[in-house]
């Protein structure tokens, strides 16, 4: 249990400071890989709280995919970031007072809902996390490929529609780039192509 | 020390004020606020995933993977709309992207 407890703190902690140096972080780089750091503690959070395959997808999905993403694009684009940086302290004021107050107001909501007695924190925490007598693939499993199998269709229709956009978006025809287009060379017909030409004898073409 | 169900809420909380406290110091640039968005969405899966066990249902780790799906797909098109504008405008600035007229 206290082994427990300082795997979650280390954890924790570790997710909240990277996630402050992706905001903080001079360099775009630095950001991304701070991003992937946080993802990478937030998957370790989901292990020690029992969702394995949550935990597994994450790492695959965001620092696999979506981290190495970014990173192709800020390392892609030529953007001068000095300038970028312009206005952080000028917007630090505002900043600092929405995000207090934010913060201030979901942890108020949290201590608030903690102080009534059921269907609460104190009693989610009293009774614990309930037994798990499938492991955690199994019971995803079960669920995902029946009851919810549909919206597990959806979710790969809106990953064909992202990754057609993506292309379609980047996708460009330069002028003047000799390249093989099959289609118009077996649609053109034959009268545009072939010309008989009547050569007379001694005088050539 | 007892590991509870708010610990876990006041982590995800915390994240998610970070990110908003990204968009708003970061506002010049789009590849920030983009990763910034990212970092609120993993707010949100730590948040259902932790209702989700504690609950002993499982329909919270579902929905979790579908906003990692969303959230991938989302990466992907912002993405490619930053290319397609630094292509045209060499620039990332969010003050400059006023071609809507929003």
């Amino acid at each position: 249990m206290l082994l427990q407890a300082i795997a979650f703190y280390v954890f924790a902690a570790v997710v909240v400071a990277s996630g402050a140096m992706v905001v903080v972080s001079r360099n775009p780089v630095y950001s991304v890989l701070f991003l992937i750091l946080a993802f990478f503690n937030a998957a370790a959070l989901f292990v020690l709280i029992g969702a394995e395959f949550i935990a597994m997808i994450l790492v695959i999905v965001y620092v696999g995919a979506v981290a190495v993403l970014f990173l192709f694009v800020v390392m892609m684009l030529d953007i001068n970031m000095t300038k970028l940086k312009e206005g952080f302290l000028d917007y630090l004021p505002i900043g600092a007072m929405i995000g207090a107050a934010m913060l201030a107001e979901i942890l108020f909501g949290l201590g608030v809902w903690g102080s009534e007695t059921s269907g609460t924190v104190q009693a989610f925490n009293r009774a614990g996390i309930p037994p798990v007598t499938i492991d955690n693939t199994r019971a995803i499993g079960q669920v995902l490929y029946t009851q919810y199998f549909y919206l597990f269709q959806v979710a790969g229709l809106v990953l064909l529609v992202a990754m057609i956009g993506a292309i379609v978006l980047t996708l460009r025809r330069r002028p003047g780039v000799r390249r093989q287009r099959v289609a118009d060379q077996l649609y053109r017909s034959k009268e545009e192509t072939m010309t008989v030409v009547k050569v007379p004898s001694r005088e050539g073409v | 020390m007892m590991i509870g169900l708010g610990h876990y809420l006041t982590v995800a909380g915390v994240l998610f004020t970070l990110g908003i406290l990204g968009i708003f110091l970061n506002r010049k640039n789009v590849i920030v606020i983009l990763m910034c968005v990212e970092l609120m969405l993993l707010a949100v899966n730590i948040n259902l995933v932790a209702f989700s066990v504690y609950q002993g249902n499982i329909v919270g780790q579902i929905f979790a993977m579908l906003v990692l799906t969303v959230a991938a797909a989302e990466a992907a098109i912002g993405l490619a709309i930053l290319v397609v504008y630094f292509r045209n405008r060499s620039t990332v600035e969010v003050e400059d992207i006023n071609a809507m007229k929003g």
